[in-house]
């Protein structure tokens, strides 16, 4: 690459500073006492306060939508993740019979708008007993990670020589085996990549999830609808419970940071 | 490249996936398909409507047809906007990386924090940094005598829901587009070098070809996912002032979850979805054809 001139680092300096600025001030609002709040614009809390962030850690009807999230978001990975690995491998190693047409079909699931699917996800998991519980949203969302994570890892295992398959059968590895053995760690950092779109795409969407729970399941996302009350917005509160659900995705992007810039291109550079 | 072989065995890898997936969408548009030719008044009681719904949707003159019709637009003006913004803004910020060390990683983490923020916080973040009683840019930008009220005026809150997708999405595009940069090799630019390439020859004839195949993949999933956004306008203006920010999606929840209307609401999902669908191949079609002149892939390491 080149640039990295004085222009370059201007750029990239301003674009940062516009990025961290409004999740400057949420941090900084869910230091601050509501009083100080509603009554004053300061840059910083005059009057630090941790009284939000014990309220949610203390409160089960707070923490707990932290869990449900990331429960049905771990779930949702693994499943995703499970499935595609084999279906990824036949579309990039084989032509059959649709693949092509089977392939756009799954593709433009992805594509499909949550708000078409609200209802009849409604009835649907709600007919076969899932209503309000983690499966349900876990399941929901394989509507658009499940065909993600196929696109993702076929762009890696294609990069992947298909010679490696051949010398492993003939030394005699069976398929799975040869699989587990040999191909998986080979698209270790596909399948990093994969798992951290999952995880991702499931953690952000609030539509399907809203919509499939009520009470049990609840996600963080939906708790945090119950600041508004007659007194009045609770906007520490509000504020605190945002900065939470950053520090999930944060970590997440530390893990995978050396693959990050490939793996938006979905293994396809 | 060799050509893959022809296995249609292959089937059973993909069968659990094509199950799933089946599952989630199949089973659910029946449902749709079904609802949009019925009409109901309650009780569970259903009546044969025939395309009914699909005719009155589809004329603007109807109070249904209109309000789609205007979603649709909206809808369409929005994506229009933040693609004209995000993709050179995001080429830009690819160009503008850091070379190697520690600042890559640093600006790597820093620039995709917003995508991993839940949609709804999204727009509560947007929601106290703009609010003119409590929000700093609300605040600053009335100090300095602009007149800013995203919840009153309609340029406002337009602004206000622009800035924050340009805010929330920009860096996908830039991700995008620097893994199409990390791929061109260091002879390239060496040789730009030696014949006096100017910068912006370098642009045109390198990096933007390189970028080509990736900036498809951008505008497909900028175009597809602002045309079916939903979560944050909804919580920073919850389609307001008026209908002013209500796009489709908007619009379609509260017909089907808060009117219960099902039989129009399920027209409209059928015919946004069609929409989608019909995109979708265009993209996928070019991609395709993108991906047949491109040279053999790196090895994924």
């Amino acid at each position: 690459m080149n640039s990295s001139s004085r222009g370059g680092t201007f750029v990239m300096v301003l674009y940062l500073v516009f990025l961290m600025l409004p999740i400057y001030w949420l941090v900084n609002m869910s230091l601050k006492t509501n009083f100080e709040i509603n009554t004053t614009v300061s840059l910083w809390p005059r009057d630090i306060t941790f009284e939000h962030y014990i309220k949610i850690f203390t409160d089960s009807s707070w923490y707990s939508g932290y869990i449900n999230s990331l429960t049905y978001v771990v779930l949702n990975t693994i499943i995703s993740i499970s499935l595609a690995l084999p279906a990824a491998y036949a579309f990039s190693r084989y032509t059959f019979v649709g693949d092509k047409h089977l392939f756009f079909w799954l593709l433009s699931n992805r594509m499909a708008p949550p708000a078409v699917f609200a209802l009849p996800f409604f009835n649907l998991y709600s007919a076969i007993g899932l209503f309000d519980t983690p499966w349900a949203v876990a399941l929901a969302h394989c509507l658009f990670n499940v065909p993600l994570a196929v696109w993702i890892l076929e762009g890696f295992m294609s990069g992947v020589p298909r010679e490696i398959d051949e010398t492993a059968a003939i030394d005699g590895y069976s398929f799975p085996r040869f699989f587990v053995k040999i191909f998986m760690p080979l698209i270790a950092s596909g399948i990093g990549v994969a798992a951290f779109f999952c995880f991702m795409f499931s953690w952000v969407e609030l539509l399907l999830a809203r919509t499939l729970t009520a009470t049990n399941a609840k996600p963080i996302a939906v708790t945090m609808t119950r600041t508004v009350s007659a007194a009045g917005m609770d906007w520490g509160l509000l504020a605190a419970a945002g900065v939470l659900t950053i520090i999930p995705g944060a970590l997440v992007i530390w893990f995978v940071r050396n693959y990050i810039a490939k793996g938006f291109a979905l293994g396809r550079v | 490249m060799m050509e893959k072989p022809l296995n249609n065995r292959a089937w059973l890898l993909v069968a659990p996936v094509f199950l799933i997936v089946a599952f989630s969408a199949i089973l659910p548009i029946m449902t749709v398909v079904n609802y949009s030719v019925q009409d109901t008044f309650g009780n569970n009681q259903f009546f044969w409507n025939g395309l009914g719904w699909f005719q009155e949707l589809l004329d603007p003159s109807t109070e249904l047809g209109g309000r789609f019709f205007d979603a649709l637009w909206r809808n369409l003006m929005f994506s229009a906007i933040i693609l004209a913004i995000e993709v050179p803004l995001g080429i830009l910020v690819a160009l503008s990386m850091p070379r190697d060390g520690w600042k890559v990683a640093a600006t790597l983490v820093l620039m995709a924090l917003p995508l991993l923020i839940p949609w709804n916080v999204v727009g509560t973040i947007w929601q106290v940094f703009a609010r003119a009683d409590i929000g700093l840019a609300g605040w600053a930008l009335n100090a300095l005598g602009i007149p800013y009220n995203y919840t009153g005026d309609v340029i406002s809150a337009w602004v206000t829901i622009v800035v924050m997708d340009v805010w929330h999405w920009t860096s996908l595009v830039a991700l995008l587009c620097y893994a199409g940069l990390k791929s061109i090799p260091d002879a390239y630019y060496q040789a730009a070098r030696i014949d006096g390439a100017s910068r912006w020859a370098i642009f045109t004839t390198i990096q933007l070809p390189k970028m080509k195949r990736v900036l498809l993949i951008a505008v497909l999933l900028r175009f597809m996912d602002s045309f079916m956004i939903y979560t944050e306008p909804f919580v920073l203006t919850g389609g307001g002032p008026g209908n002013a920010t209500t796009f489709l999606s908007i619009d379609l929840v509260k017909l089907a979850l808060g009117q219960f209307d099902l039989g129009k609401a399920a027209a409209m999902s059928l015919v946004y979805n069609l929409i989608v669908l019909a995109v979708c191949w265009v993209f996928y079609t070019v991609m395709t054809h993108a991906g047949t002149e491109r040279p053999v892939r790196e090895i994924a390491s």
